[in-house]
């Protein structure tokens, strides 16, 4: 693309000044951000919990919600036509982390994902995750709807290029993360049946063939132990069968908050990270899961309402990019956990241990209330 | 591209847009749907199957306690083991009804208030699942058969064996090894609760608390396969321990156990040093107690008769016992006062058998009523003349009397390696004021010329005083410890006190006329001394302040009312190697109480092969090393 592709006169907004709050001119969006703080609230109750009364996860994880704060009141600051015209710089940076990675990155897990800058060490697909849909809505955005052709295999371009980056590292989860969000701009967009159907074709041809000879063995692994556990009980099975009987002993009740014996005996690998939601099933029960969908379910209601009242194209295509993305988090890793789906190195949104993660969350709601509170009024 | 903008139809684009994210959020209602349902399917429906799941988890983590360093004496004689010891320990996770339980188990074996009063104390405790609390310890192989038969109505209880510490030596060692007890609340706020974790027991007193860290080791872990009644089925992987680290110390126990024996029956103290490598060779406090009693809780009962006990078996006197030294310290204030130049070798005093201080009225007197006649300091010293040295006292000053006294090892503590050591008192004016809140008198100065009035020492810096007297003025720190799994700790220099050596050459003759002389105080144990010389001062502590001018009969008084018996001393003159001190409390006179435990120690260290490094050596080295 062009730079040229970005300069664009405004669509002709004028301001509807005379119901102006002042939530509006300071840009938070009061459902949004109170249901976030609840959720992370419990979050980190259930934090102190999964890292064994250990303070410190707890007070760093604080101190990261505390930062995230602060940078999602200056993003919801940005007007949005600033957003769509830069967002490409951030990603180009993105990707160039990306690359960095692969030679200077730190390796966990028998993955490069981490770069290391000394106090802080943090994950350049987090910055992707976050830029690619915001580009690709700005792409599409100001193109006839819905796309052509040429543009949707421009937006597939924009996809492909971090997706592959990460799956060198190799993470095929968060690559798949990364390109569903991307995808799912292309799809709000209004991507006709034909394409989806063909794409559709497309995937269901070239499974056995990534299968063959696109996955590492421990991504296969993954794949297999998900459909029976049993098979492995001390290697790739043992965190799914810990993980769910850790979830079925909690029942309806939950055996209380610090008690849970599955994640307090070292039964529980990653509890206070991607496997965090076994803690909270295990010590709340059905009732804490039931209270944190309902949580979930109302950021991403309010989130599809922003979406749906949303004054430009940009900001309806980016803003139900976002939704999406945060819905992905929340299904796979809960899904995953739970035993549905393999094992990706998948965070749970606002509630998982992790200082990255948790502020490209807050930069996602920033940009969603920038976009609640985005002056004018719905063109139609 | 300009006329995507011109031909755009906004409102058929708003509505695409919105017909989509219709879709998107219905499609996503139907996953967070199909969540809820998921986690209904496991947590309601499968609740049963996954509890019992949980319940039977069978891995678990369990720390290994490192096995505790062994205490030996210097010649490797065992003074702390470890012995295996059958102890019967509830798994709280492992059963739902603890009172049950232990209602049952108190029919197969005994237990006793203590028991279940600690039980219950531990269960409070924080501790890692599955780690099994102890009920009752050192079961009898009987009541580890009758558990055996009953085991199966007993889920939850376990027999282990455990290795827990003993002193063979008793009472002999308890107040130098010290002993190890539960780890208290007080202790469990101190400790890393990681390095301890399986380890029950942590050291409370003597060496077993100085040197905790180095005898505790480093605690490992096993993960272990258990079943349905927490018994361990395998172990999956183990990270070894490592064990503590044995302790060697200078005590001799042979020369240990004869001076306890020797003083048992007494309230007393022996301390000696090996004067050549600073060891302490024996620390005897009577009477003593058993240490074994302590290791796995003692009952109140027996707690309190120690406690009780008026004879304080718990109280170490040799560290903590503050007496006055009386006599003793008058070889070193006579060197003291010859090194200032306030008297001279041939400095005489005339004791008509008391002594006035200018201006006032009360006479100091002699314990010989009659008066030594005319005494120099050599005879002042071999007998223990009074009023030369209230004379002495009074020309040489407070000041310079507790400086020295100070550098001596007086009024701090000598710096021992087990806690607890008191500070004695070196007074001196500014002491008085700051810890009575009055001005020094003169009279004070003149009291504490013979080793009375403000003037304290414990049993162990008698030894030290008279060790740096032996070494000529060379002070170390006298350490109970030899090596640390046979690495040999280093030796303290702290201090080399100048004084003539002709001043040196007089007090020790005169020290050794205390025994060898015809006059000496401490004669009786010269007699058939043969093949070395001791050089010693006697002392005698008034344990109350009986006015100056009353006369007493000493029989007519309550035991617990007579005087200190003490003494000091060194041996060979010529080559010393040993240092000594020695109270017994109310044993009247210290030539005859206190001597003959210093001729013991002499003939006993000294028949056995030394080391034949001498003084000399030793301070040539270590001041080649220091400057």
């Amino acid at each position: 693309m062009s730079q040229t592709d970005f300069v664009r006169s405004l669509p002709d907004v004028e301001s509807d000044s005379s119901k102006t709050t002042l939530w509006q001119v300071i840009h938070i969006d009061l459902i949004l951000i109170s249901s976030v703080l609840i959720t992370l609230a419990f979050g980190l109750l259930v934090l102190y919990s999964a890292s064994d009364g250990q303070i410190f996860f707890v007070k760093r994880q604080m101190a990261m919600a505390g930062a995230g704060l602060v940078i999602m009141f200056g993003v919801a600051q940005i007007p949005l036509s600033v957003v769509r015209r830069w967002v490409w710089l951030p990603y180009i940076g993105g990707l160039g982390l990306l690359v960095a990675v692969i030679y200077v990155g730190t390796e966990v897990n028998g993955a490069q994902r981490w770069l290391d800058l000394g106090p802080v060490a943090f994950q350049p697909s987090e910055i992707v995750k976050l830029c690619l849909p915001l580009l690709v809505a700005a792409y599409l955005g100001k193109r006839q709807l819905p796309p052509r052709f040429k543009h949707i295999c421009a937006s597939l371009c924009m996809i492909a290029l971090p997706a592959g980056l990460i799956i060198v590292q190799p993470d095929l989860g968060t690559s798949l993360l990364v390109a569903g969000s991307g995808i799912s701009v292309l799809f709000v967009s209004g991507l006709q049946r034909r394409y989806m159907l063909a794409a559709t074709l497309l995937l269901l041809v070239s499974t056995p063939l990534v299968w063959q000879f696109g996955l590492h063995d421990y991504q296969r692994g993954r794949i297999i132990t998900m459909f029976n556990p049993e098979a492995d009980r001390l290697g790739a099975g043992w965190n799914i069968i810990q993980s769910v009987t850790a979830i079925g002993s909690g029942g309806w009740d939950g055996k209380g908050w610090l008690l849970g014996t599955q994640s307090h005996l070292d039964f529980l690998p990653e509890g206070h990270t991607d496997f965090i939601i076994a803690v909270l099933a295990e010590e709340f029960g059905f009732r804490g899961v039931c209270f944190l969908l309902a949580m979930y379910m109302i950021i991403l209601g309010r989130g599809c309402w922003i979406s749906y009242t949303a004054k430009t194209p940009f900001s309806r295509l980016a803003s139900a990019a976002l939704v999406f993305t945060f819905f992905i988090y929340v299904f796979v890793n809960m899904a995953m956990v739970s035993g549905m789906l393999p094992v990706v190195g998948v965070p749970l949104p606002l509630v998982s241990y992790g200082g990255t993660s948790l502020i490209s969350l807050f930069i996602m709601v920033g940009i969603l209330m920038a976009i609640s509170t985005e002056p004018g009024t719905l063109k139609s | 591209m300009r006329e995507d903008s011109l031909f755009r139809d906004e409102q058929f684009e708003v509505r695409l847009i919105q017909g989509r994210l219709q879709f998107l959020g219905f499609v996503l209602l139907v996953c967070m749907a199909l969540l809820a349902l998921r986690y209904h399917y496991l947590q309601i429906e499968q609740f049963d199957r996954f509890v019992t799941l949980s319940d039977d988890n069978r891995i678990h983590v369990r720390a290994v306690p490192p096995t505790r360093g062994l205490i030996f004496d210097r010649n490797g004689v065992l003074l702390a083991e470890n012995r295996p010891s059958y102890t019967l320990s509830v798994v709280p996770e492992n059963t739902r009804n603890i009172d049950e339980l232990v209602n049952k188990l108190a029919a197969v074996v005994s237990l006793s208030e203590l028991d279940l009063e600690r039980f219950h104390e531990q269960m409070e405790v924080k501790r890692r699942p599955f780690e099994p609390v102890p009920l009752r310890y050192s079961l009898s192989e009987e009541e580890v058969a009758r558990f055996a038969v009953q085991e199966f109505d007993l889920v939850g209880a376990d027999i282990q064996v455990e290795l827990i510490r003993y002193y063979p030596l008793g009472e002999y060692f308890a107040h130098v090894v010290g002993y190890v007890g539960r780890i208290n609340d007080r202790d469990q706020a101190a400790i890393d609760a990681e390095a301890y974790a399986g380890s029950h027991v942590i050291g409370k007193t003597g060496i077993e608390r100085q040197y905790e860290t180095e005898l505790l080791g480093i605690v490992g872990y096993e993960y272990v396969e258990t079943d349905a009644r927490g018994n361990v089925l395998r172990v999956l992987e183990r990270h070894h321990p490592i064990p503590g680290q044995n302790v060697y110390l200078n005590i001799d126990s042979e020369l240990q156990i004869a001076i306890h024996d020797e003083l048992r029956g007494e309230q007393a103290a022996a301390v000696a040093i090996d004067t050549i490598s600073s060891g302490v060779i024996a620390l005897v406090s009577t009477p003593s107690f058993d240490p074994n009693l302590f290791v796995s809780g003692i009952s109140t009962r027996e707690y309190s008769a120690l406690i009780e006990d008026p004879a304080k078996p718990l109280f170490n006197r040799a560290l903590q016992g503050q007496y006055p030294p009386g006599s003793t310290v008058k070889p070193m204030f006579g060197l003291i006062a010859l090194q200032e130049e306030t008297i001279t070798p041939e400095f005489t005093v005339f004791d008509p058998g008391y002594f006035i201080l200018e201006g006032q009225e009360r006479p100091y007197r002699d314990w010989k009523e009659q008066g030594h006649g005319t005494v120099d300091l050599a005879k002042a010293i071999e007998e223990s003349c009074n009023v030369f040295y209230y004379q002495l006292a009074n020309l040489t000053g407070i000041d310079a009397l507790s400086d020295y006294g100070y550098r001596f090892g007086l009024g701090h503590p000598t710096g021992i390696d087990i806690p607890g050591e008191q500070s004695g008192v070196m007074p001196s004016p500014e002491w008085k004021s700051a810890a009575r809140g009055i001005a020094w008198y003169p009279g004070d100065t003149v009291n504490a010329g013979i080793g009375q009035g403000f003037l304290l020492v414990t049993p162990l810096q008698m030894a030290q005083t008279t060790a740096v007297i032996a070494r000529r003025g060379l002070v170390t720190t006298p350490s109970l410890v030899y090596s640390l799994n046979e690495l040999p700790l280093a030796i303290e220099v702290n201090d080399q006190i100048e004084i003539d050596s002709e001043h040196w050459d007089l007090v020790s003759h005169a020290m050794r006329n205390v025994v060898h002389g015809t006059y000496g105080t401490g004669r009786a144990i010269g007699v058939g001394l043969e093949g070395y010389e001791i050089a010693g001062k006697t002392g005698t502590a008034q344990a109350i302040s009986i006015a100056e001018d009353v006369r007493y009969d000493d029989l007519e008084l309550e035991k617990h009312l007579r005087d200190h018996a003490l003494f000091v001393a060194y041996a060979p003159v010529s080559d010393p190697r040993v240092a000594v001190g020695i109270i017994v409390v109310n044993g009247e006179h210290g030539g005859s109480m206190a001597a003959p435990i210093a001729r013991l120690i002499f003939d006993t260290w000294l028949a056995k092969a030394g080391s034949d490094a001498s003084v000399d050596d030793l301070i040539e080295d270590n001041l080649s090393v220091t400057n």
